[in-house]
């Protein structure tokens, strides 16, 4: 089979999977659609944790990335994990012995205010439909470089097959196809990466064959430092972020984790307290398993990039003889090279090859077109270069090459040389990341619409089966906007990930937090935090991000990226403030908190 | 009821210093050993990595999969303990 079918098989073929298995265990209460029952075995609900966490971007992206910035991405990498050690610890047992369907639902009930629950579902709504327009485009983009498909079209697929297994399926379906999900996604990643940490070090796993010895006597990370500095890159192993900026951003990633509201959710699906706890752990170490073989991906990969194309003697390599793989990622759009010294060779080091605001290549017609290639060596003609100056004293030649960052996963099965079916699975695993990630996303704004705005309080009377109707209706729209959105991204889309980071960070977290472990607080103090929480961070990130504001003037040199970790420094000093000056909160909510302290007596989620 | 009250408040307590023990090292080794220490770390080498960047990229990451588990089983023997398990 052509490596086109075997992709179409796997994807499909997993498609199949997932609506087979909503199908099978369909909701049909609003406790199944919102919480699955509550049922949920601790380790079935941490794969999907994993799953749900795990987005198109943690999947393709995240090891391009590192690969390119090394030290300086490994806020990411500990951001991203280590904010499950919050979600232990501090949220998880507590907010499954308070019992409820979603995260408004306890600020509003904890806070005992209708005027919190909105300002929470606005949150939400914010944090979610920044991210799943992210994943609607992710499989667009999926769609796209492995089936030759337009990316509108590759949404459109998306679309549908998200719709039919969450609206269907709800909580319950969702929970089950991520599990599966799960599977696909680990086994995916792995696999490549195993073969590749082997291939290059013949150690078997990708952890300990980051810090294997080469064949010409070096580590492998020292090997790498020394390549990439004398291209007149920054170091690999070490930094050029300040270390305030570091810290702040990694705290903002973490903090943020632990208040993303659709992770937050998956811990109301566990049957006890001790389910909640042990499934967190499960969850982590399943995210772990990925996270751990990344540095090890992005290292080799760098590695094997430098090597291609500079070749053996470090001068270059001459166009013609470069793989297979270099040209059919040139094709898709995410390699280019433009010859600045008119040599024929290739050559990659520090500096942008192109230029323009984001340095991408401009190609001039179509991958398809002979005449749109060059006459010498036959690549895509590029028709914005840059001018190619260099600093002949850092670095040997100027950059030629441009390469997204993505290639890193992308292209990973061909560079180590593995078959077909390897290369099938990638996709399959890249559609499974965005998938499950939208689907969990979608269940929490639906959730938040039907229970939250319309049962808790605009239509209080409407009956189990009008809420789980309007549930599925919300989570009709929500995929149709996701899907525009998905078709249409915002500009920055970076900047707005890091704006939904900040917003978790400080608003939810230390409202939630406040909420279990501070009993004096009350509705004022956590209402005023939110709002200072908000707006602040708000404020910080649209001011540097979208109105040009000059990082010289960074608040004690902290990017906006990490300014949600002050934005919830701000939060906890205002509301302890405010709840000092106003009345105690009533003696029920008290009661509640004490309860939702000790494990004993865990009711299913109730109204 | 009064005993009641006096148990929950005792376990809630031992709770929260289990906690702030599992935040510490949380801390120490991603915060400490992964950013602020880093420099001074990465002059030790362990198994081919220097040891800050390790810790930023793959300890921080071993130390809270470890720190997540060892919690779920303390707090499962402390519910026992306080009989307040289900």
């Amino acid at each position: 089979m052509s490596l086109e079918q075997l992709t179409y098989v796997f994807v499909v073929g997993s498609f199949f999977i997932y609506i087979a298995i909503a199908f099978w265990s369909r909701a049909s209460s609003t406790r199944e659609f919102y919480v699955a029952g509550g049922g949920v075995t601790p380790l079935a609900n941490g794969m999907a944790t994993a799953a749900d966490w795990m987005s198109a971007a943690s999947f393709i992206s995240l090891a391009g990335i590192v690969s390119f910035a090394g030290y300086d991405a490994s806020g990411y990498i500990m951001g991203w994990t280590g904010g499950y050690v919050l979600l232990a610890l501090l949220l998880a047992p507590y907010l499954r012995k308070f019992g409820k369907f979603t995260v408004p639902d306890f600020v509003g009930d904890r806070y005992y205010s209708s005027v919190a629950r909105v300002v929470a579902v606005i949150c939400v709504m914010f944090i979610s439909f920044t991210y799943i327009s992210g994943q609607m485009r992710g499989t667009g983009i999926v769609f796209s470089r492995f089936l030759q498909v337009e990316i509108d079209t590759g949404i459109m697929i998306g679309m549908a097959v998200v719709f039919v297994y969450a609206v269907l399926g709800g909580m319950k379906g969702i929970t089950y196809t991520q599990v599966a999900q799960y599977c696909v996604m680990i086994f995916a990643f792995t696999v490549p990466a195993l073969f590749l940490t082997f291939s290059m070090t013949g150690h078997l796993l990708p952890q300990t064959g980051l810090g294997a010895t080469l064949n010409n006597g070096l580590p492998v990370l020292d090997h790498l430092d020394d390549l990439v500095t004398e291209l007149g890159f920054a170091s690999f192993t070490e930094g050029s972020k300040s270390k305030v900026d570091m810290f702040f951003i990694t705290a903002a990633l973490m903090f943020g984790t632990a208040g993303l509201p659709h992770v937050i959710v998956r811990f109301f699906t566990v049957p006890r307290v001790r389910d909640a706890r042990i499934s967190a752990a499960w969850a982590l170490v399943f995210i772990a398993i990925l996270y751990s073989s990344i540095p090890a991906v992005a290292a080799f990969g760098r590695i094997n990039l430098i090597e291609t194309v500079n070749g053996a003697d470090n001068l270059g390599t001459q166009y013609e003889e470069m793989p297979q793989w270099f040209k059919k990622w040139e094709n898709a759009g995410l390699i280019a090279w433009y010859d600045h010294n008119a040599d024929g060779r290739t050559q990659y080091a520090a500096g942008d090859a192109f230029t323009g605001q984001q340095h991408k290549p401009i190609y001039w017609g179509a991958a398809e077109n002979n005449v749109a290639r060059n006459f010498y060596f036959n690549q895509r003609h590029v028709i914005n270069p840059s001018n190619g100056e260099f600093d002949p004293k850092v670095q040997p030649f100027a950059n030629e090459i441009y390469v997204d960052p993505d290639i890193m996963v992308l292209a990973n099965p061909e560079i180590a040389e593995l078959p077909n079916w390897v290369i099938a699975l990638i996709a399959a695993g890249a559609m499974a990341a965005a998938l499950s990630t939208a689907a969990g996303l979608l269940l929490v704004i639906a959730t938040s619409v039907s229970h939250d705005l319309l049962k808790k309080t605009i239509r209080p009377q409407i009956t189990d089966g009008q809420e789980l109707l309007s549930a599925r209706l919300a989570a009709m729209v929500a995929v149709l906007i996701a899907g525009y959105l998905g078709m249409h991204p915002p500009d920055y889309v970076a900047a707005v990930v890091a704006l939904a980071f900040g917003l978790a960070c400080a608003s939810f977290f230390p409202a939630i937090i406040m909420g279990i472990f501070y009993q004096r607080m009350n509705k004022y103090g956590a209402i005023s935090g939110m709002l200072v929480g908000l707006i602040s961070t708000i404020g910080y990130i649209v001011y540097f991000k979208f109105m040009g504001g000059d990082p010289e003037d960074w608040l004690f040199g902290i990017s906006p990226e990490g300014f949600g970790a002050l934005g919830m420094m701000l939060n906890f000093i205002v509301a302890y403030i405010v709840a000092h000056l106003t009345p105690e909160p009533p003696k029920h909510i008290q009661k509640i908190v004490q309860d939702m302290r000790v494990p004993r007596n865990t009711g299913s989620a109730y109204y | 009821m009064k005993q009641n009250t006096n148990a929950a408040k005792q376990y809630w307590h031992r709770n929260l210093q289990i906690i702030f023990s599992y935040l510490i090292i949380w801390f120490v080794v991603s915060f400490g050993c992964g950013i602020i220490f880093v420099d001074e770390l990465n002059q030790f080498n362990l198994f081919g990595f220097k040891l800050g960047y390790w810790f930023a990229n793959q300890g921080s990451v071993f130390v809270f999969s470890v720190l997540t588990i060892a919690y779920a089983v303390r707090m499962n023997r402390l519910d026992n303990e306080f009989d307040v398990n289900e």
